[in-house]
């Protein structure tokens, strides 16, 4: 178990790397403390890989340096850091057991046997493959072969950190949920670093104590799940995270209020004149029908998803989602939108702008 | 609805049938027809039932020929299969020099099969040879026609030449298909590369390994140009092969019923190995499933 310190990394796959466009990891500075557990969160092609690639050794940084624990392991072998990690894909070793499987990295290592036999009982047990200890790897399914993955993956007590490269892809969807559970549990047991990547939110959102969010390359946001769904400090995290996503509307700021076509919102803070491209993002939780205060829109759709209903409406031209409770009626003459003034956020240049006090 | 009945759909058949029995049955079913009839010539033939059967069965000469040729057969599979897979192995992975290696290890397999034996003749040769000339100057003693063993290592030699790039191609095929993941995984696991050989390169390659065995088994045990032209079988008999014995027998001796014969049980010997090559391998793979 060690505190992993990134000191201005980037990653660049050209030999030569020139403008900055040319690097899959953006120069980076990041502290992951020493027995949390993290989710690394983007969508495909954002550097999540990469990232976890450098840390664990695979792939060796264009720039910066990694320490663990304050030694720097920049140019040190996998074997060296002692890491654990699962890939997206199951791998296994064909020609051998199940047993043989979760026991390789422990044998490799010159473990003696009694305590081989004894940690891959534990760990069959853990993942439920008890039964499956005698049989060849070969011909288990896509799930069961992820399994083993996983499995080798957390046979080794004593890793500096455990990394997931979207583990549970090929996983169904009940044994998702329950192997996420045991993640959770061994960390809470283990307390092992862990680092998780994944493209999906809830996944992210119910795994991890702290949520990194990456976009194009670079870390828009770390936080828990509350402050990435209140605060997105990018328009990509209030994107991203939430279903629908949060909205994001071009608007013109003037001292606490924004303008919209013409019409303006309430801000409940005051802001300075801003450049550049400048928008207001509302979630679509924080957004409210009416039949006589707010904004014209024009909705479309009403889809009842159960817990709620999502409204897709038309506001000056742009998509806008609402989300209305389960029991809320929505009538053909509501066609005026308001917004919850203190939840709404405004963006320039896409990063988040603080208010001053009104 | 009720199927239309058509018997012209079997003309569309014929073509093919054709085509097999001009190149195969009938080539074949001529060979079995010498295999049991004697002739004096005049194109008088008598029936002489299994004889010719039972008497190649008792032929030394025959039997000879067969230990010759499955020696041949066992020792360049023992070096061109671990070869071939040395040679993937340490190959470039990707990028200019993986071509450059892949267009130069094709060079061999182009080169028709009596102008590779008339290079190794020349290249041997100590008068004029490279390489007897050499090996002469070094003062070894290497005379391809007259010494069994130089006679035995200047085929083998040419023939690990001429088809080690083969194996190595479908082993490079076999490498290539295997995704970035597992190393890594093996990385993780600090499997040594020995480990990452025998529990992930190897099972992975074992698919072309076994058409790479399969081919150069059947390739090597039908040999004839090549070592005909080098050595004519000689010194003696030391390497005449079963092709290049039964060619000897039917064309040069024209003893057409015993040819026949030892072509029947030649081929038979063949599909044979073949068979029983292909059941294990397959069935070795089955269990481990």
């Amino acid at each position: 178990m060690a505190k992993i310190t990134l000191d201005n990394l980037a990653h660049s796959y050209l030999p030569n790397p020139g403008s900055e466009d040319d690097f899959a990891l953006k120069e980076l500075n990041h502290d992951w403390d020493d027995g949390a557990a993290y989710a690394l969160l983007g969508s495909s092609g954002c550097g999540k890989s990469t990232l976890l690639n450098i840390i664990s050794g695979l792939l060796h940084p264009s720039q910066g340096r990694i320490l663990f624990d304050g030694k720097d392991v920049t140019h040190a072998p996998t074997a060296e850091r002692n890491i654990a990690q699962v890939f997206q894909f199951p791998v296994v070793y064909d020609t051998m057991t199940v047993h043989d499987n979760l026991a390789f990295p422990l044998r490799n290592r010159g473990r003696d046997e009694s305590y081989v036999a004894e940690r891959v009982q534990e760990i069959a047990r853990m993942i439920g493959m008890e039964e499956m200890l005698r049989k060849k790897a070969r011909g288990l399914t896509a799930d069961a072969k992820q399994k083993i993955s996983l499995g080798r993956g957390m046979v080794r007590k004593d890793v500096n950190a455990l990394l997931f490269d979207e583990p549970l892809t090929v996983i169904d969807p009940h044994m998702k949920w329950e192997l996420r559970t045991q993640l959770k549990q061994l960390h809470h047991d283990f307390g092992h670093t862990m680092i998780y990547v994944t493209h999906d939110q809830t996944e992210a959102l119910t795994f991890a104590d702290k949520v990194v969010v990456m976009y194009d390359g670079r870390v828009v946001q770390i936080g828990t799940p509350e402050e990435l769904f209140e605060r997105p400090e990018h328009t990509f995290v209030g994107y991203f995270i939430g279903s629908p996503g949060m909205n994001v509307i071009p608007a013109r700021i003037d001292g606490n209020k924004a303008y919209v076509n013409g019409s303006y919102v309430e801000l409940a803070q005051g802001y300075k004149p801003l450049d550049g491209k400048v928008e207001i993002g509302v979630r679509p939780e924080f957004a409210k029908l009416s039949q006589t205060e707010g904004l014209p829109v024009k909705v479309r759709r009403v889809e009842d998803v159960g817990r709620h209903k999502i409204i897709r409406a038309e506001f000056f031209g742009s998509d806008i989602h609402i989300i209305a409770g389960e029991d809320d009626h929505i009538s053909a003459d509501m066609n005026r939108v308001t917004f919850d003034p203190t939840r709404v956020n405004v963006y320039a240049n896409d990063w988040r702008v603080n208010g001053e006090a009104a | 609805m009720e199927k239309t009945v058509n018997q012209k759909a079997w003309f569309l058949v014929l073509p093919v049938l054709l085509l097999v029995a001009f190149s195969a049955v009938i080539p074949l079913m001529t060979v079995v027809n010498y295999s049991v009839q004697d002739t004096f010539g005049n194109n008088q033939f008598f029936w002489a039932g299994l004889g010719w059967f039972e008497k190649m069965l008792r032929s030394e000469r025959m039997w000879d020929a067969l230990g010759r040729q499955l020696m041949f057969s066992g020792i360049i599979l023992a070096i061109e299969i671990p070869l071939g897979i040395f040679v993937a192995l340490n190959m470039p992975k990707s990028g200019f020099w993986s071509s450059f290696c892949l267009v130069l290890m094709s060079l061999p397999l182009l080169i028709p099969w009596n102008v590779v034996g008339t290079i190794w003749q020349i290249f041997g040769r100590v008068d004029i040879g490279l390489l007897g000339y050499t090996l002469d100057a070094l003062g070894i003693n290497y005379n391809y026609t007259q010494d069994i063993l130089a006679a035995w290592v200047t085929i083998i030699v040419m023939d690990v030449w001429h088809w080690t790039s083969l194996v190595a191609l479908l082993a490079f095929a076999g490498l290539k298909s295997i995704p970035d993941a597992y190393y890594q995984a093996a990385k993780i696991d600090q499997a040594s590369r020995w480990k990452v050989f025998r529990f992930i390169e190897l099972p992975k390659m074992m698919g072309v390994l076994m058409i790479a065995i399969l081919l150069r088994f059947m390739d090597s045990f039908m040999i004839y140009t090549e070592p005909f032209v080098v050595t004519g079988g000689g010194p003696g008999n030391a390497t005449t092969l079963l092709s290049i014995d039964l060619v000897k027998m039917a064309l040069g001796q024209f003893d057409l019923g015993p040819a026949a014969a030892f072509s029947i049980m030649y081929f038979l010997v063949i599909l044979l190995i073949s068979w029983v090559f292909y059941t294990v391998m397959t069935n070795l793979d089955k269990r481990e499933g």
